[in-house]
């Protein structure tokens, strides 16, 4: 980290400048942050969006013990004593989450489940894991955001919310944002916004088309033979609540634009359809590029998803859903995916690194995890680690850890701490159990050879 | 005090120190070669074994974000190769999964178990360079690097168009330096301008303006970035993949450009997808003998050749209209594109090459040519632009189809034989590769074109990385397994079993530049990237095992 | 007088700001415990503002507060409620194979609660 960007201003204030918020997917490494060092509190956060002040402003060490077990205060080496022991013994753990963490501890997560012979599916599964699964059937045309700002005269928004969810995707990347070949800003570009229903994102758009719910893919299919120059009978407007009028309108301006976005969220791959509406809109993206230059790319929420993918990528071949219960990495999205290995009752214990599936997985799968013990690491008392055997409280990422994390489009960026903690970060944690793990399954690899040749000799 | 350990009895290859198949003892201490070691010192019997330096690639693509976008897209490619996890004495190694595109750490693995200690990235967009670094370092026991994509940067296009030359040779200087990388690339210049803001279209002729540039001509990029390259003292020269890769009629564009060098040194890489004759859009024909000729009689140029090998492969490039024309001729339904801002485009489809295709068996007939009517091993080494023109696994097959004549007739008559009715008569196709000059193609040549100048050779000083083969008739088999394999003099393949770990270093360049130029590049940045200039540059967090390579100024 | 809709739980500032001070505390608690629904539909059904509604899908039931929307933001049949606890109670356990339940396209009855 270079001195230039931290500079003490008075005797207890200190300002770190180019700082990166971690909150959401836009991962914004502009943030210059005022620390009351004496307050051991960040008091500003310059350039930070709703979400971003309050991830920074409200940020507070809460005086938690350092691990619980059975809800019951513990020490550091309680919890690790308590995590290894859980893994070692376990026939198939279950590891998941890894979103809100850096590349660093999900690089160090990925080798414990490799040696522990586990499952590791990364929150991506509930996110853009159908997405992923449609690039394997289709590939994509995509690029990194800046690409997007200097270029694009076409952008259309198509089932998410950046608004309340991407706060700045508009003024740092796609609408208001000044490029290279879009000086005026929004006056170079057109702005398509494709809903179910309106959102706080649609004020936004020039244009606004309604989709009835449940029928992206339909809508999407027809854009697609339109592209193409095949016929579509108007009776498509019954099914989708698109007029072939319109449809036919936002074919031309696709083909006629000199470089088309189509920025899609969970409303594609969270709803009927899936990994096939994914694939549909990757494929429209694609097909388009027969006429001008065209991009498809996903709106992901999580600080560091993206790094997930990326990580779990480059160590097993795959980007989620991994098992490695043979010694090699095995991938299958509904075997291996995190929410049909709880809901099943599969796995017969957990451990989530910096991700609370127990408020947004399905009852079922939460019902699951009260039953198997859990290990959980994260700086907050969360709904899964109220749930869990071992609770350890780790430090913030961004906030109080350094390390990488990629943005949505594949950017890596340094984080630039600003705050010392007192707890460990996810990295020295998940660094802490492989080592205990490693010397457990030792002594028990040699007991079990001790016992082979007694039984032997006897 | 240290490790020592001496290797006796064997035949030793070592071209850069003109031993050519002597017996002689080789001496290590403390990872490095050294004259002498006492007496007592454990040693490794070679008797009946070939001694060679560990292998070199000058030209592969195996860790950043292409290469993962390309093993994300092919869960078909992982299935049935896969690498277990293994529980050694001392460590453990990391499980992967192989097919063309292998996960890092089998990547690492796989280049050890055949003899390989140092690999090069070639094709790196330096705002991704973190990437690709955090991919190296999960890369085990090679030595690596990585080359920075510099002929379709916007803002060295801004300085050319206004001939700052001075701004621009410490603008590169500072880029090498802030990423960590070795040397610059230059990928179909001029190209992504037109393909990013021009309708996908592309650039194909040396001297054509470059859409929004008006002054500016790939032919201007590449001269201007050979200076600069050499003004910097890079120890490797500009590494060039030209325009019009897989045309037919591209060798024109490939004997201009090497021409453009004007004498002083580039290197051109998988010149044999550069090395087509015949029209553009029809069958090609093959041009190596035009430009085989040209690299011997020109001192300044070095290429590696990009062999195309039979089976599945992986296309993935910066050259992103390439990808999209070869859309044309792939089966499969995939086709990534990826641009980077200000930088880059990116091109990744599945490909396959297949014998009883015409332009495939051409492919492979032409690589074969130019390694067959090169005079000068030095300057024509070995690669198949991994994983484009096939996988690094398959040097063992092409080192026999080099070694072995009659192997590679029983080749040429089982492959489309209008492509090679007239290659298979020339003379050229009797020649035979000694086991000196696969040393030099896959070792000494690579390291010496690199200036790397403590790989490739057996000489005192050199890094102890040593491959140790049994002598056996059947070149595949032998170069596929080799007896021993030492990284830094540590024993990793021990008896042909992997033994040890081990982490390689980071091989990067720092060269000097003036600090005022990053005042210029500051603005740049922030009105027209998405980060700030004071996050662009690798920090020193990242670099843990690695060696700074001197400049020659 | 209960009626079939598709809920779409999804994020919202609101939330996300709640979720960040504590998953425990009113904020959050409020953002994921209040649906919004199509003004027409409330009126049909005879809903207040902040008023009591029960949703019952085939995997679990819940009870929330609900609010009016105009019925050209929202549609008819449509209704959004910020993602967290209460919404996980109304999820199924399939994937079809995929990993991701259909956790943006619930069906549910709509009822009022007296």
């Amino acid at each position: 980290m270079s001195a230039a960007t931290e500079t003490k201003t008075e005797a207890n204030t200190k300002t770190v400048e180019n700082a990166t918020c971690t909150f959401c997917g836009c991962l914004c490494d502009d943030m210059v942050l005022t620390v009351d060092v004496d307050a051991h509190k960040i008091t500003k956060a310059k350039n930070a969006c709703v979400l971003g002040k309050a991830l920074f402003l409200s940020h507070e060490e809460e005086d938690r013990p350092f691990a619980l077990i059975d809800g019951k205060p513990a020490t550091l080496k309680e919890g690790v004593e308590e995590a290894a022991q859980i893994l070692t013994n376990a026939r198939f753990p279950m590891f998941y989450g890894m979103s809100d963490t850096t590349c660093e501890a999900q690089r160090q997560n990925v080798a414990l489940v490799d040696m522990v012979g586990g499952t590791i599916d990364s929150t991506t599964s509930v996110c853009h894991g159908p997405t992923g699964m449609a690039l394997q059937g289709v590939g994509e045309s995509t690029a990194t955001l800046g690409e997007i700002k200097n270029r694009a005269d076409l952008v259309i928004y198509w089932g998410g919310n950046p608004a309340e969810s991407l706060p700045r995707h508009f003024a740092r990347y796609a609408v208001t944002a000044k490029g290279m070949y879009t000086p005026r800003r929004k006056k170079d570009r057109t702005i398509v916004n494709v809903d179910v229903r309106r959102t706080k994102s649609t004020p936004v758009a020039d244009i606004f088309i309604q989709v009835k719910i449940g029928a992206d893919f339909e809508l999407l299919w027809a854009l697609r033979a339109l592209v193409k120059g095949r016929k579509v009978a108007p009776d498509i407007e019954k099914r989708t609540g698109v007029s072939l009028e319109t449809m036919q309108d936002l074919v031309e301006r696709m083909k006629n634009c000199r470089y088309g976005v189509l920025f899609f969220g969970m409303g594609l791959s969270m709803t009927r359809g899936r990994h096939f509406n994914a694939a549909a809109i990757l494929s429209l993206a694609s097909d388009l590029n027969e006429y001008t230059h065209f991009i498809a790319t996903p709106m992901r929420g999580h600080g560091n998803v993206s790094g997930a993918d990326m990580v779990v990528s480059w160590q097993t071949g795959y980007p989620f859903a991994v098992n490695f219960s043979r010694g090699y990495p095995k991938f299958n999205p509904g075997e291996f995916t995190a929410t049909d290995m709880f809901a099943r009752g599969d796995a017969d214990a957990g451990l989530i690194l910096a991700a609370d599936p127990g408020s947004n997985f399905s009852q079922y799968a939460i019902d699951h995890m009260k039953k198997i013990p859990m290990i959980v690491l994260d700086p907050k008392l969360t709904h899964t680690a109220k749930l869990a055997k071992v609770a350890i409280t780790t430090s913030h990422y961004g906030i109080n850890t350094g390390g990488t994390a990629y943005r949505s489009d594949g950017v890596p960026i340094e984080l630039r701490p600003c705050l010392e903690s007192k707890y460990p970060s996810d990295e020295e944690v998940i660094r802490a159990i492989y080592k205990r793990v490693e010397q457990l399954l030792k002594a028990k690899k040699k007991t079990k050879s001790a016992n082979n040749k007694r039984r032997k000799a006897a | 005090m240290g490790s020592t350990l001496r290797i006796v009895n064997g035949r030793v290859y070592d071209p850069a120190n003109n031993v050519d198949g002597k017996t002689r003892d080789i001496c290590i201490k403390d990872g490095k070669i050294v004259k002498s070691v006492p007496p007592k010192t454990k040693t490794i019997d070679a008797k009946g074994m070939v001694v060679m330096p560990g292998g070199v690639d000058i030209h592969c693509h195996i860790a950043g974000a292409k290469a993962n976008i390309a093993r994300k897209l092919q869960p078909d490619d992982h299935r049935r190769d896969v690498m277990r996890r293994l529980d050694l004495k001392k460590i453990n190694t990391r499980s992967g999964t192989g097919g063309t595109v292998p996960s890092t750490f089998t990547t690492g693995y796989r280049y050890a178990t055949m003899g390989y200690t140092t690999a090069m990235e070639a094709a790196v967009p330096p705002l991704l360079a973190r990437h690709t670094i955090e991919e190296l370092e999960d890369t085990p026991v090679i030595d690596k690097g990585f080359y920075i994509l510099m002929g379709n940067n916007v803002l060295l296009y801004q300085m050319l168009q206004e001939g700052r030359h001075e701004e621009i040779r410490n603008a590169v200087a500072w880029w090498i330096d802030s990423t960590k990388s070795y040397t610059t690339k230059l990928v179909n210049p001029g190209g992504d301008e037109p393909w990013k803001g021009h309708r996908n279209a592309t650039i194909t002729q040396l001297n054509d303006k470059i859409d929004g540039f008006e002054q500016l001509t790939p032919r201007k990029i590449i001269t201007s970035m050979v200076s600069a390259v050499e003004d910097l003292g890079l120890p490797h020269p500009v590494h060039i993949h030209c325009n019009n890769l897989g045309h037919s009629g591209n060798y024109k564009t490939t004997l201009e450009t090497m021409k453009a060098a004007d004498g002083r040194r580039i290197h051109v890489t998988h010149i044999q997808f550069h090395s087509y004759g015949g029209k553009p859009d029809e069958n090609p024909t093959s041009k190596a003998p035009a430009i085989a000729e040209y690299i011997n009689n020109n001192p300044n140029i070095s290429a590696d050749v990009g062999q195309v090998m039979f089976g599945k492969s992986t296309s993935m490039t910066a050259d992103a209209p390439l990808a999209w024309m070869l859309t044309r001729y792939s089966s499969d339904q995939r086709w990534v594109n990826a641009d980077t801002e200000c930088e880059s485009g990116c091109g990744i489809i599945p490909f396959a090459y297949q014998e009883h295709v015409y332009t495939h068996a051409l492919q492979w007939a032409i690589g074969l040519e130019l390694f067959l009517l090169s005079k000068d091993p030095w300057r024509m080494v070995l690669s198949t632009d991994h994983p484009n023109g096939g996988t690094f696994t398959s040097y063992p097959r092409l080192i026999r189809t080099l070694m072995d004549k009659e192997f590679r007739k029983e080749q040429m008559n089982s492959v489309n034989q209008k492509a090679v009715a007239k290659i298979k008569r020339a003379h050229h196709m009797e020649r035979e590769y000694t086991l000196q000059e696969i040393a030099i193609v896959t070792r000494a040549g690579p390291a010496r074109i690199l200036g790397l100048k403590n790989k490739g050779h057996l000489g005192p000083g050199a890094d102890a990385d040593i491959t140790i083969y049994d002598e056996h008739e059947d070149k595949e088999l032998m170069f596929s397994a080799p007896r021993y394999v030492l990284k830094d003099g540590k024993l990793i393949i021990d008896n042909h079993e992997f033994k040890n770990n081990h982490e390689g270093k980071l091989l990067h360049v720092s060269p000097d530049y003036d600090e005022g130029i990053k005042d210029v590049i500051r603005p740049f940045v922030e009105d027209f990237y998405t980060i700030k200039f004071d996050n662009y540059a690798v920090s020193d967090n990242y670099i843990h095992h690695h060696e700074v390579i001197p400049t020659t100024k | 007088m209960a009626e079939t809709m598709i809920l779409i739980p999804g994020r919202t500032t609101k939330q996300g700001v709640g979720l960040i001070e504590s998953k425990f505390k009113k904020q959050y608690r409020v953002a994921t415990t209040t649906v919004e629904v199509n003004v027409e539909d409330m009126a049909r059904l005879g809903l207040k503002e902040g008023g009591k509604v029960k949703m019952r899908s085939a995997d679990g039931v819940i009870t929330v507060k609900c609010t009016g929307r105009k019925a050209e933001d929202l549609p008819p049949g449509i209704l959004f409620i910020a993602y967290g606890p209460p919404t996980s109670k109304l999820m199924g356990k399939d994937t079809a194979a995929s990993g991701m339940p259909l956790s943006k396209h619930l069906e549910v009855e709509l009822e009022r609660v007296n």
